[in-house]
């Protein structure tokens, strides 16, 4: 018990030095651009150790720039979730629905963040509403397809007892459909979440909003590769966090 | 005017209506418990659903107190073979569902009390706040016999109740539905596969011939004295001659022979 507990920690420890080990090598004999572990620490330590700090508009400590990539997405994943829970619904519902809407939708799925900002940018001629529209139109197709998976999948039988009390469509809804999809429809909205934190990189890159993404890029042109590396790592770190975050909530209302 | 009055239905689900049931008339008076005992698969299921509402017949009509039947009602609660019990919802949830339903003017509080008498009523006390996913098949199906209850219904409507329960859980229950029921003398529809629940909980029983295109056979009144303890049953020698009747029915043969150790009916 002991041995598989300390095997739990000592192996993805091993792994992560691997990982740098590989890092190191490669910077330090193939890539002469790639800065090393031990350049990006150095050139990383004012955003790691001032994370809040505000020095100027692309000058922030890496959590500030996290904040302001969270905000947005928080945006962007609540209209998702807005729209494509009802739109989920409908289509577990209704068959004629679904044959109407859903090449459209197997259309439009695949469509990357990079070609929806521009059209977003052509709408709403401003850089945050492009980004939070962007980031929905890429992120609630997962919410959209769990849903809707969801509600086709209710037993009938959870059905027959709402057609015998009798209840109400507004009641059956309620007090039948949406607990019953509940667990798919969060899937949905974890799969949605990590989409939009996905695509929040493109859409600061492109609009050159201050946040993780944003930064990422400007110091891409301002030649600081150290912070490219830093930044990935951020967003890499933040993704696992709210994956992990959203896994807890589907665990217990699956439990529930 | 009977109170419950299946008239010359027919059902069937592709093209044929006769596919599974045929021709079935019957007829039931207040604070009856008839049961209809079939194969699996004869249409025992199909047969409860429209009465339920859950099913239109192709041809004929049921009809409650003289009205057709056109949908479920809440004058009719049914026990679900399976339970049917929403699992997010714990035992006394359930149970308060259709309280809700049926006292929607009440306090909340009166609604929760009357939802623990049912609870009680079913000796689940103890689960009130258990979900279903912690319960064993006998103490949903409890819960469930509650919740239907809970309706306060004209008829109770119920689909193989005890069919998935092992030998022993299916006994106790049905000493307590007997119990339940002797309480009201409840209106009940009982379908079933076998034939000594029937004879433990029916006044009357009512064979359905072997399907495709099932239909009822004649009925045979259950004139043992209640409450039937299963113990007593099985030394009656007029338990084994009405147990010999049904089976025969259900054989399908015409003269009712005594049989002292009758098969099974799927036998």
């Amino acid at each position: 018990m002991n041995r598989h507990r300390l095997l739990a920690i000592v192996l993805p420890i091993t792994g992560v030095a691997a990982v740098i080990g590989l890092w190191a090598l490669t910077s330090a004999l193939w890539v002469d651009n790639l800065p090393s572990p031990a350049r990006t620490w150095a050139a990383s330590k004012p955003f790691l150790l001032e994370p809040f700090a505000k020095r100027g508009e692309m000058d922030q400590g890496i959590l500030r720039f996290t904040w302001y990539s969270l905000l947005r997405v928080a945006k962007g994943f609540a209209l998702a979730v807005a729209i494509g829970t009802p739109l989920g619904f409908l289509l577990g519902l209704s068959k004629r629905f679904t044959t109407a809407f859903d090449p459209v939708m197997q259309i439009l799925r695949p469509v990357s963040p990079l070609a929806w900002l521009p059209l977003g940018l052509v709408i709403f001629q401003k850089a945050e509403p492009a980004a939070t529209f962007t980031i929905a139109m890429c992120s609630m197709w997962p919410t959209v397809v769990n849903t809707a998976f969801g509600v086709r999948s209710i037993p009938q039988d959870y059905l027959n007892v709402a057609r015998v009390l009798n209840l109400s469509p507004l009641q059956t809804f309620a007090k039948v459909l949406v607990p019953a999809a509940l667990p798919y429809m969060f899937t949905g909205f974890r799969l949605s979440l990590g989409i939009a934190w996905l695509v929040i990189v493109a859409g600061e890159m492109l609009t050159g909003a201050p946040g993780v993404g944003g930064f990422l890029w400007q110091e891409y042109n301002s030649l600081i590769y150290e912070h490219i590396i830093l930044c990935i790592i951020t967003i890499g770190l933040v993704g696992f966090a709210l994956d992990r975050l959203m896994n807890a909530v589907e665990v217990r209302l699956k439990a529930g | 005017m009977a109170f419950l009055e299946l008239d010359a239905v027919c059902k069937g689900y592709g093209r044929d209506p006769h596919q599974v049931l045929r021709d079935v008339h019957l007829s039931m008076k207040k604070g009856e418990l008839v049961a209809v005992v079939g194969r699996s698969g004869a249409g025992k299921t199909t047969l409860l659903s429209m009465v339920a509402g859950l099913v239109a017949p192709c041809r004929g009509e049921v009809r409650l107190c003289g009205r057709p039947v056109r949908g479920p009602g809440p004058d009719r609660a049914v026990v679900f073979q399976n339970y049917s019990l929403l699992p997010w919802l714990t035992v006394h949830d359930n149970v308060r569902m259709a309280v809700d339903r049926v006292h929607p003017d009440w306090p909340a509080s009166q609604r929760s009390d009357k939802a623990d008498e049912y609870v009680a009523l079913v000796n689940l006390a103890a689960a009130r706040d258990k979900r279903p996913a912690q319960l064993s098949g006998g103490m949903r199906q409890r819960v469930s016999v509650a919740r239907a209850l809970a309706m306060e219904p004209e008829l109770l409507l119920m689909d193989e109740p005890f069919a998935a329960l092992d030998a022993l859980t299916r006994g106790t229950l049905q000493d307590e539905v007997e119990r339940i029921w002797e309480r009201d003398h409840k209106t009940a529809l009982l379908v079933t596969n076998d034939v000594d629940e029937a004879l433990r909980l029916a006044d009357r029983i009512v064979p359905l011939t072997r399907g495709p295109g099932a239909t009822l056979g004649d009925s045979i009144t259950v004139d043992l004295p209640r409450p039937r303890d299963r113990r007593a049953l099985v030394r009656d020698p007029h338990y084994h001659t009405l147990r010999a009747r049904v089976v025969a029915q259900l054989r399908g043969e015409a003269a009712p022979g005594v049989e002292l150790v009758p098969d099974e009916v799927a036998a």
